[in-house]
């Protein structure tokens, strides 16, 4: 009995110990939440989804299992392979223009000018807008009658008098981009900025003794140093965009949807049979953005080497 | 933070880089117009937002329309505060926003610190999850948490209906940008207390924590803000202001027969002007917490 006890306590003094010492159980009990909670909440539904997107109706008590043909029908939707379109044409538009602002406006503000942080504070304005307000703004500016932005664009003759970007699907898609880039734009620049302050200034001093233009060093030393941080900022950015929703939900009335538009109407807004067709359109988007993450890594693989 | 100091060394060897010469006052001049050109389209939608709030009924209706409001009034502030709905819904936002954030931070902390300073197996899966949540199509959880919510458990249109995927917009941020601070935190300190007998959770609760605390708030921010701007989550799954959050009751406003713009203006002042002058004061962190991902890696 008493070597038993001395052998039970032993055991306990070596656990306490490897919990105290922190390289034992105790990383794993501090991680442990965040990962049940990351689990729990994004893990399960996304694979909820999956299994929801092959039944039928899974509203109904009685859901039949169906395989892909949920899949097979929503590619045969006119509605849904618009939505496609313009969701692609939406994020390579919406996109390329973030980066190439963002760029510039990183280049603009980096280096020291009075009001420097004053600067930066105010282009940090537009990231804080809740997206959904941003739109109704933006939505206010539109307007025919009212709206700063027609009545710009009336003067200037790019719109008929008393017409506005969201009479028509293009200009609706117009409309969206403009409200994004000045939204995101902001995001994409101090992404960029923070990379450009990383890049050490030997770099340029050397250049500089080279007699190596500014242009010259933009492309040999800036460029080729921004490749990590530019990447991960289009990857999210990316991915970003081909969510979109809220902006459409306001500019896009009925006339223009994305394909998260698409999927949050059938779901929510029709009859429920067409809630497994709204769950489909949404593992479709999953299923893409994760093939375009896949293509980032490996272009970030490239781009390291 | 290290992210600042390179920002002033890179400040520094921007004044260096100048090139001195003739060409320099014209391109510093261009420069300048650039930089107010760019700070004037960031802010413009907001004093359009704003000079509409405070126009008047007669005045919003004139076309074209006017750019410095010849009627002032709160008419349209009062209107908004005076509808119980939009108070509740302002009250949801913030209740959902405080209660989800402090989770966050709680479970966030101590996983980053883990991530940060402790040695294990696994580091690069738990960081890896925190980012690959973040690129998941938020519609892609919603349909499976609607069925949920409204069979096996019912919480539809409550506050907890919204704060459990709430978590997947603050977590990972709160984890990415606290490994960030704790990495650029000087371990000494905390090496000190553990020599004095103190255990890991003790030093991380009496001597990292306080240390931390800027890093804390700044990242209790980020968080208060990514889940005070959802929309998606608070559209499908709650149907009125029980829970509802602000930014779906400002898109239920819509009047019967003409749209309010005065009040919808009224009503994106009152719940991005607490945002915008965080940002402004806190720019600083800011930046750091949305680039502390990106760049490090």
């Amino acid at each position: 009995m008493a070597t038993q006890a001395v052998e039970v306590s032993a055991r306990r003094q070596t656990l306490r110990d490897r919990f105290d010492l922190g390289n034992g159980f105790t990383p794993y009990l501090l991680v442990l939440p965040t990962v049940i909670m990351i689990l729990a909440v994004a893990a399960y539904p996304i694979i909820n989804s999956v299994w929801l997107s092959m039944l039928d109706n899974p509203l109904s008590p009685n859901a039949q299992f169906v395989g892909l043909s949920n899949y097979a029908h929503l590619f045969s939707n006119s509605e849904f392979t618009g939505s496609i379109g313009t969701t692609v044409i939406f994020t390579i538009i919406s996109v390329a223009l973030e980066t190439i602002f963002g760029l510039g406006v990183a280049l603009l503000i980096n280096g020291t000018y009075p009001g420097r942080s004053l600067v930066r504070a105010s282009i940090l304005v537009p990231w804080a807008f809740p997206t959904v307000i941003s739109a109704q703004i933006w939505y206010l500016m539109y307007n025919d009658r009212t709206g700063i932005v027609s009545y710009i664009l009336q003067q200037i003759h790019v719109l008929p008098a008393g017409a506005t970007l969201l009479q028509t699907s293009n200009g609706i898609i117009v409309a969206s981009v403009i409200t994004d880039v000045w939204k995101t734009t902001p995001f994409m620049a101090l992404l960029i900025l923070a990379g450009l302050q990383v890049i050490p200034n030997e770099l340029y001093e050397a250049a500089g003794v080279d007699g190596s233009t500014r242009f010259q060093q933009f492309w040999t030393i800036t460029l080729p140093l921004l490749a990590g941080p530019l990447v991960i900022a289009l990857l999210f950015r990316t991915l970003a965009a081909l969510g979109v929703f809220d902006l459409l939900y306001i500019l896009g009335g009925n006339q223009v949807q994305s394909v998260a538009s698409f999927s949050y109407n059938y779901m929510f807004t029709r009859s429920t049979f067409d809630f497994a067709a709204g769950v489909t359109a949404a593992v479709f988007l999953f299923v893409a953005g994760l093939i375009i993450s896949l293509l980032f890594v490996w272009l970030m693989r490239v781009t390291q080497r | 933070m290290a992210i600042q100091q390179q920002a002033r060394a890179g400040a520094k060897a921007g004044a260096i880089t100048e090139e001195p010469g003739k060409g320099l006052e014209w391109r510093k001049v261009v420069r300048y117009i650039a930089v107010v050109l760019v700070v004037f389209i960031a802010l413009a939608p907001l004093y359009w937002t704003v000079v509409t709030s405070v126009k008047s009924g007669i005045e919003l209706n004139v076309s074209p329309p006017t750019l410095f409001p010849h009627s002032f009034s709160f008419e349209n502030y009062l209107s908004d505060l005076s509808t119980t709905t939009f108070t509740r819904d302002l009250l949801n936002s913030a209740i959902i926003a405080t209660v989800t954030t402090i989770l966050a931070l709680i479970v966030g902390v101590l996983c980053a610190y883990a991530v940060a300073r402790l040695k294990f197996r696994g580091k690069g899966i738990v960081l890896g999850l925190a980012l690959s949540v973040q690129m998941i199509p938020l519609i892609a959880i919603v349909g499976p948490l609607y069925v949920l919510y409204t069979s096996v458990i019912p919480i539809y249109n409550t506050y907890a209906a919204l704060i459990i995927p709430d978590l997947v917009l603050s977590l990972p941020i709160t984890v990415w940008f606290m490994v960030s601070f704790f990495r650029d935190l000087p371990p000494d300190l905390e090496e000190a207390a553990l020599v004095d007998g103190a255990s890991r959770m003790r030093a991380l609760w009496e001597i990292i924590v306080p240390l931390t605390a800027p890093g804390v708030f700044a990242a209790a921010i980020l968080s208060f803000i990514g889940v005070w701007n959802d929309f998606l989550f608070g559209l499908t799954l709650t149907t009125d202001s029980t829970a509802q959050p602000i930014t779906v009751g400002v898109t239920r406003f819509a009047g019967e027969h003409t749209i309010p713009w005065g009040e919808i203006a009224a009503a994106a002042v009152i719940v991005t002007i607490p945002l915008v002058i965080v940002v402004l004061f806190l720019q600083k962190r800011i930046v750091s917490g949305l680039t502390a991902g990106a760049v490090k890696g």
